[in-house]
């Protein structure tokens, strides 16, 4: 099971506490860690990623192994320790502005 | 006896206010969607409990509420399992997936427009200002958006998509004001649902006689001195248009300076402005039940966007223009500096019209007799970006 950190407020718009599990098949990469978590939570579409270009919002980023994976391609496979539910994969919004 | 309530949209969260006809006292309600923009909330003319809202945030993006329950629970249309599937059988939660119609079958070239330095910048979405409902099908809804375009929804916010004969009317022209290419103001004709108008900050009033397939420049009468033509056929920039439903080709415009009126749908615009002590400012709002009757809320100039004097003041015109009155009852005469928002103005329906107005310093007022007298209602919300009333009957 692929372990997903959530900003606060996609876990309140999403309606979940905490950590959210999710069952990835392989091979685990953020594309397909993000369409396993849209498809389980469809109201998280377009909060995450564009639509339909896909491409990643520019004030959230994707960490794992306190690495910063925001830049890699989205179907470059996630660390082993993601992948093996070790490490969770965090989405970040940026800290910035009232 | 009737009941109003308030829907209001702030920086931080929407509110919502509730009372008697008597409008003393008020449940607050709130926030929901803490911590985001809501820009707009208006409920349904045809089922008071249906509510649509627009939640946005720069982290974020758009996403779509919807409520059924007059507000008590709400709900991303379209996200739940039992709701709208994609062929590969999952839900497609697009209630926030706004796209511009470049099909061959439906939509138009998807240009570019202009940019505040005269370049030309392609479209692209930022958010939904404004949301108005169908006056007859509490399943459809408009959506006026930035970058501007006009989308409809015709299954309760679950999908969206463009009527992109608006962005042919001359869209390659059209520039943004200081706030944002945004279309920020929906009217439908009551008399002819075929018709409607929008605005556009700023690039200016358009309508429709076909139901929204094509649109035409309605700014025929604008003079606007920041723009190189000041009598162009497009780019003034029109703050809010307000109807009253039994006049409809009557219009009434709080324009980037200037309050306009318009009695043949738009094709001719007169200033009204009079003896306004400043003719600058953000809402128009027209009386339930008094078609001549109108109200704006006067601010100091555009480089200064709060009332001036450090006086907030409502004016009220029972002329349609030109004639106008300062009211201040209840409202604070010294050290105030609020500005208040093109959307933050809405009337209620009861016997005395009620008068309500949102500030960017968290106040909401409300006149429960026609504008005489004012009262705070709540003094302490974040920076108010919209108001709607709904009366319950």
């Amino acid at each position: 099971m692929i372990r997903v950190v959530l900003p606060y407020h996609l876990r309140t718009l999403a309606r979940v506490e905490g950590e959210v599990t999710l069952e990835v098949a392989p091979p685990v990469t953020q594309g397909s860690v993000l369409d396993a978590l849209e498809a389980r939570f469809p109201m998280l579409r377009g909060t995450i990623r564009d639509h339909v270009t896909k491409k990643r919002r520019p004030m959230l980023r994707f960490f794992a192994c306190e690495e910063d994976l925001s830049h890699e391609a989205p179907d470059t496979p996630l660390p082993e320790a993601v992948a093996s539910g070790k490490e969770p994969f965090f989405i970040i919004g940026a800290i910035a502005g009232g | 006896m009737s009941t109003v309530r308030v829907l209001v949209g702030t920086r931080k969260g929407a509110f919502i206010l509730s009372a008697d006809g008597k409008r003393q006292k008020w449940d607050v309600s709130g926030p929901f969607f803490a911590g985001w923009e809501i820009y707009h909330a208006k409920g349904s003319p045809v089922d008071p409990k249906r509510i649509y809202v627009s939640q946005t945030s720069g982290w974020f993006g758009q996403i779509i509420q919807r409520s059924d329950d007059g507000g008590k629970t709400w709900q991303t249309p379209g996200s739940s399992p039992e709701e709208l599937k994609g062929p590969e059988g999952m839900p497609k939660g697009e209630s926030n997936k706004f796209v511009y119609d470049t099909s061959p079958e439906t939509g138009k070239p998807l240009t570019t427009h202009q940019f505040y330095d005269g370049t030309q910048q392609p479209w692209v979405f930022k958010r939904v200002w404004h949301l108005e409902p169908s006056l007859t099908d509490p399943d459809t809804c408009y959506a006026g958006v930035e970058d501007a375009a006009i989308f409809r929804t015709t299954d309760g916010g679950k999908t969206w998509h463009e009527l992109a004969g608006l962005r042919a009317a001359r869209g390659s022209e059209w520039s943004p004001g200081a706030g944002g290419l945004g279309l920020h103001t929906i009217l439908i004709d009551p008399k002819n649902h075929q018709r409607m108008y929008i605005a556009i900050s700023a690039a200016g009033a358009f309508r429709t006689d076909d139901g929204g397939k094509t649109w035409k420049p309605i700014n025929k009468g604008l003079h606007s001195l920041y723009i190189p033509n000041p009598t162009a056929e497009i780019g003034h920039c029109v703050h809010r248009i307000a109807m009253h439903p039994s006049k409809p080709d009557t219009l009434f415009m709080q324009k980037h300076w200037d309050v306009m009126r318009t009695d043949d749908a738009g094709e001719n615009w007169r200033e009204v402005s009079g003896n306004l002590p400043t003719d600058f400012g953000f809402p128009i709002e027209v009386h339930a039940h008094e078609p001549d009757t109108i109200y704006v809320i006067p601010i100091k100039s555009d480089s200064e966007h709060f009332v001036a004097d450090g006086k907030l003041r409502v004016a009220r015109s029972r002329t349609g223009g030109n004639e106008w009155e300062l009211l201040t009852n209840g409202l604070p005469q010294e050290n105030c500096y609020v500005n208040i928002l093109r959307d933050a103005m809405s009337v209620d329906q009861l016997d005395k019209c009620g008068i309500y107005f949102g500030t960017t310093g968290g106040q909401v007022y409300v006149s429960p007799d026609n504008g005489d007298n004012w009262m705070p209602i709540v003094s302490h919300l974040p920076p108010v970006l919209s108001v709607e009333v709904q009366t319950i009957q």
